[in-house]
């Protein structure tokens, strides 16, 4: 059992029904992410990434194929899984430390309210959102809020972290703070990670493995193992080893949006 | 300071149009049945006090447990309409020509299916006035919630009345309390329509009534006055509300 992946899709095959008939959006969609690794999914806007998310979450169960996590079968959401998007969705109405606890809410778990909160404080204090515990997240930035929406999603110690996004609307520098702070996190805690991303930088400064999807419908087209090491720093993105992978990702996407062809004439 | 200041704008203002009123009743010469003038009511007021009371009392309990009757039943159409798209579809339409008809000819209706029951009539007219948009606000609020509110908690396994209780409802909250603000108003004018309309001898309309029979018009103006103290008072106590419920979205507007 200790050798199954903490992530793996099989065949994976789905398609909306619309108005307009079904509209396939992922098929026959492989990926596998070992316990502990972190894999950045790249592709098309609209080619399925968010439908993978759901698919994995147990939102929503595929036409065809697996997901398996852990090695079970996904039948239903699980609260081994934490989730952040790139509209943090905090509640306007709690501080931050409570929206922060709110998993600690729904989810079962044996610790006292000072244990979670102890908790809580702790996530919070990693992302340099310490003092700003008892504010409304109205009061924030955009970077903070989504800082908080991490802690929210790592607060009940799940095994997958699913991350569609989080850092997409937020400016350049904000984003790139949120990169170290995903590091300091990945230090820190205990995840797998799976992250959905637009930005090819932010794919190869994060993950271990990037995963171009193809046009929609979606399947596998690419699998790049990156190979920075593990402590990264933003330089790394400039050298040559980076450069090139970034090239060849763009390269990828290239082709995936159907402009393949295009390129090579 | 500030307080003194938000307390002594409107009290400022009441009393100058007070002063203007007096002012365009004597100045034009106005018998007191063409336009009362303000120191008319007051004789008014104190000959009728205990009516007043008594009959004020009448149409502010009724006004109010109509409008809680509105806020559980137009919750619960809301919550229908708001988590099902197919009762959506269905109810809509039957709200919309439900609340097109005017009240003022469900009231002889109501008087007639119920005769006799005053106080049940009276709740029933200010309860079918102001449910409207309460459902609507309610459905609107939840239809709308953005998916990943849902999501977020659905992805840990909460059952959909967790994610109501703890997203959905206060999300709602702001929606509601402006939607209740109309609410009152309405309920307020649902009792003073069955007051006048059915005449049954209880609370301000009828008071009116019986002093538009007597010819009396300083007291029909007083009844207005006092009509407009206790629609100004439930929608000051709705305001209230929505300080202590919803006070967190105040910030968001600005
Ligand atoms: N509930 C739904 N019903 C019907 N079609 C849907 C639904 N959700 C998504 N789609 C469609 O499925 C396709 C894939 O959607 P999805 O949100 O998974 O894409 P995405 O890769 O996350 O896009 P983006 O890059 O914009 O985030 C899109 O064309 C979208 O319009
Ligand atoms: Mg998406």
């Amino acid at each position: 059992m200790t050798d199954e992946p903490q992530i793996s899709l099989r065949g994976v095959t789905h398609a909306y029904m619309t108005d307009d008939g079904p509209l396939p959006v992922l098929r026959d969609l492989n990926i596998t992410v070992q316990k502990g690794a972190f894999t950045a999914v790249v592709g098309p806007s609209g080619c399925g990434k968010s439908t993978l998310t759901r698919l994995i979450a147990g939102l929503m169960f595929p036409d065809e194929g697996e997901v398996r996590l852990g090695g079970k079968l996904v039948k239903s959401p699980r609260s081994t899984v934490g989730m952040a998007f790139q509209n943090p969705v905090l509640l306007e109405w709690r501080s931050i430390l409570r929206n922060v606890l709110l998993p600690l809410e729904i989810v079962a778990n044996d610790l006292s309210q000072s244990q979670r909160e102890d908790r809580a404080r702790e996530l919070l204090a990693l992302v340099g959102l310490e003092g700003f515990e008892e504010k409304k997240p109205s009061e924030l930035s955009g970077g903070m809020r989504q800082r908080a929406s991490l802690c929210r999603a790592l607060v009940h110690r799940p095994e997958v972290l699913i991350l569609d996004e989080p850092f997409g609307a937020l400016d350049a520098f904000t984003r790139e703070d949120l990169w170290q702070i995903m590091h300091e996190l990945r230090h820190e805690e205990e995840f797998t990670c799976l992250l959905i991303t637009h930005d090819l930088r932010e794919s190869v400064f994060l993950a271990d493995e990037v995963v171009v999807l193809s046009g929609r419908p979606a399947t596998t087209q690419e699998v790049l193992k990156v190979t920075l090491g593990k402590d990264r720093v933003l330089d790394d993105l400039y050298t040559p080893e980076a450069t090139d992978m970034l090239a060849h990702l763009r390269h990828q996407i290239q082709i995936a949006q159907g402009r393949g062809e295009e390129l090579a004439a | 300071m500030n307080i003194l200041r938000k307390a002594a704008i409107p009290i400022i203002a009441i009393i100058v149009f007070v002063l203007f009123w007096e002012w365009l009743v004597w100045v034009n010469g106005w018998p007191n049945y063409k336009m009362a003038s303000p120191s008319d009511l007051g004789p008014a007021f104190w000959k009728f006090r205990w009516l007043f009371l008594q009959y004020g009392w009448e149409t502010l309990w009724r006004t109010v447990a109509g409008l809680m009757l509105a806020i559980v039943f137009g919750t619960l159409i809301g919550m229908i309409m708001g988590f099902s798209r197919t009762a959506r579809d269905g109810l809509y339409p039957l709200l919309v020509g439900f609340n097109a008809i005017p009240k003022a000819t469900v009231v002889p209706v109501i008087a007639l299916m119920f005769v006799g029951a005053h106080d049940m009539n009276t709740i029933l007219i200010a309860f079918l006035i102001s449910f409207f948009p309460i459902a609507v606000s309610i459905s609107i609020g939840l239809s709308t919630l953005e998916p990943e509110y849902r999501d977020i908690l659905r992805s840990l396994g909460a059952s959909k009345f967790t994610i109501f209780r703890k997203i959905a409802l206060p999300k709602t909250l702001p929606e509601f309390f402006g939607a209740l603000k109309v609410a009152v108003t309405l309920a307020f004018i649902g009792t003073n329509l069955m007051e006048i309309v059915e005449p049954h001898g209880k609370g301000l309309g009828h008071l009116f009534d019986s002093g538009k029979i007597s010819a009396d018009y300083p007291l029909m103006f007083a009844v207005l006055i006092a009509l407009a103290v206790l629609g100004i008072f439930l929608y000051y106590v709705v305001v209230y509300l929505e300080k202590i419920f919803a006070g967190w979205a105040e910030r968001a507007e600005t």
